[in-house]
């Protein structure tokens, strides 16, 4: 069968059976609303003491901003979900189902879950980074956008990688649900631009948990401050953490064993 | 009395033990909870930076103490996380703590409450990685340090039963989440655990003053950092007990009403 179509099927159906949930979605506006509210508090407090944070001025942060609840919110419908049921079929040695199955296991074990009341913060996002960009000086052109739309692209990738090579882990470690709340909170740095860190942090935030492609650079497109040749590299780096994140994933089914379902 | 502290002696030493078991999995846990602080730091040290080195009293070195001591503040205020009542109720594992002689409160309260030695040991080299890389300005007297060993153990009661108490909510509704969430915004605004309050506007400071955030977080911060007199600091700590006695003497009393709304079987 067709992957996209296969993906797309079963992203259907596990979304079907979220939306019996109606109520869920009140709640996930509610929590997404105060996310936003307590999160442009801060903006604001920071900007009551400065009128700029290392070169970056109060629009540009909310662009940072609307951009990191856009990802988290990609995260928390898409990713998260299977991560997590993965990882408990691991644990339980129930992946046996899944790798019985005569389609590629990765895209079987990344497309069966969704939360999707969790995509309202897609919308919020998307609201957020277009008051940013109204309140910038400087005109965003249509160049801009496209760059936004290819960086935040690869931004995706890139994120969906870093957790499927932290949940493999699981099959050698067994208890990972840790190294996921580690990745929650490493994720809590993204609402800045990375080059506010100091070296090391910057450095960890571009390469080891790559945050700088996933939001920064496409913020950074918005407000016209990226190079051309910052596109270049965050492609190359996609490519190369798609083929390690396949490899990974590759060694981590060679080290499972669980055959108690 | 003393067959009760027996029992928090029994479980602290279990719960050390379950946590050296799990110590990688528990250094992941910290790193997580690091990576706020130093987001924070980053951010407040800039700021003062650009405002000439200091901002509401506090010099750039002043904001990095607070904030390496907030690392150690923030595991030991750890508590029972509400949302979790959920699982504990739907999966009926509510079921064995109930038939046991002893109230659940006392259970958690113990488990978490030994968990911290473990924490403590696991965040020292973390801790002297920030003062590495950040050079804060301390040097707390022995009437702070003394104050502080102190504050930093009933912000954790503080914490503990405001998070119980919570937690208690998922009795009646299965939609706690929400409260939940204004909780930890308020928390996060009202309890010096973004920036010490005297950042904030004056209006948020007076509301703060009411409540009990701020002695989980910049209280016993501000004791061993040497911005409170030994007059204020044994106010405050006279505070967080009698906070810590008024939220555990709420949880007894709506105990019998929450539990008469539990229907879970197995377990």
């Amino acid at each position: 069968m067709n992957p996209v179509k296969l993906g797309w099927m079963h992203l259907r159906i596990s979304a079907l059976n979220e939306l019996q949930y109606r109520a869920n979605f009140f709640l996930a506006a509610f929590n997404a609303l105060l996310a936003l509210a307590t999160g442009l508090i801060v903006i604001a407090l920071v900007y009551s003491h400065t009128d700029s944070l290392n070169g970056w001025s109060q629009p540009e942060l909310l662009i940072v901003m609307g951009i990191h609840v856009f990802i988290g919110g990609l995260i928390r419908a898409f990713v998260e979900p299977n991560m997590y049921q993965l990882m408990q079929d691991i644990e339980e040695g129930t992946l046996d189902y899944t790798l019985t199955r005569p389609a590629d296991a990765q895209l079987l074990v990344s497309v069966r879950a969704t939360s999707i009341w969790q995509t309202v913060d897609l919308a919020i996002g998307l609201i957020v980074v277009a008051i940013g960009v109204a309140q910038l000086q400087a005109a965003t052109t249509i160049a801009h956008v496209g760059a936004f739309a290819i960086t935040i692209l690869l931004g995706i990738v890139i994120i969906y990688c870093v957790w499927l090579m932290i949940t493999t882990a699981a099959f050698k470690l067994i208890r990972v649900d840790n190294m996921v709340q580690m990745l929650q909170g490493i994720y809590q740095a993204g609402r800045w631009p990375v080059s506010i860190y100091p070296l090391w942090l910057r450095g960890g935030l571009t390469f080891i948990i790559p945050l700088a492609f996933a939001i920064t650079v496409p913020a950074e497109a918005l407000s016209n401050r990226l190079a051309g040749s910052t596109i270049a590299v965050a492609l190359a780096f996609t490519v190369v953490i798609t083929l390690v994140a396949r490899v990974v994933w590759r060694w981590g089914l060679s080290n499972y064993s669980g055959a108690s379902a | 009395m003393l067959a009760l502290a027996k029992y928090y002696v029994a479980a602290g030493k279990l719960s050390i033990q379950a946590q050296i078991q799990y110590r990688a999995s528990t250094y992941f846990y910290l790193i997580g909870f690091l990576i706020e602080p130093i987001v924070y730091l980053v951010v407040w040290r800039s700021v003062a930076e650009s405002q000439g080195g200091s901002i509401g009293g506090y010099s750039a070195e002043a904001l990095t103490a607070y904030y390496i001591v907030w690392t150690l503040v923030r595991a030991m205020n750890v508590g029972f996380d509400p949302n979790a009542w959920g699982w504990r109720i739907q999966r009926g594992r509510l079921n064995e703590m109930l038939s046991r002689p002893i109230h659940p409160f006392h259970r958690d309260f113990a488990w978490f409450g030994g968990g911290k030695f473990v924490w403590i040991l696991l965040w020292l080299p973390m801790a002297a990685g920030l003062w590495i890389a950040f050079r804060p300005q301390i040097s707390p007297t022995l009437g702070e340090g003394v104050g502080f060993f102190i504050a930093i153990w009933l912000a954790y009661a503080v914490r503990f039963a405001l998070l119980w108490a919570l937690g208690m909510i998922t009795f009646w509704t299965t939609r706690g989440s929400a409260v939940f969430e204004i909780f930890i915004g308020a928390e996060l605004l009202l309890s010096g655990r973004l920036v010490p309050l005297d950042l904030m506007p004056q209006w948020t400071q007076n509301i703060g003053a009411w409540l009990p955030f701020k002695w989980t977080f910049q209280f016993p911060i501000e004791v061993v950092i040497g911005r409170l007199t030994g007059g204020e600091i044994l106010t405050g700590l006279a505070i967080q007990t009698a906070w810590a006695a008024a939220l555990i003497a709420l949880i007894w009393t709506f105990w019998k009403p929450a539990v008469s709304k539990y229907t879970a079987v197995g377990g």
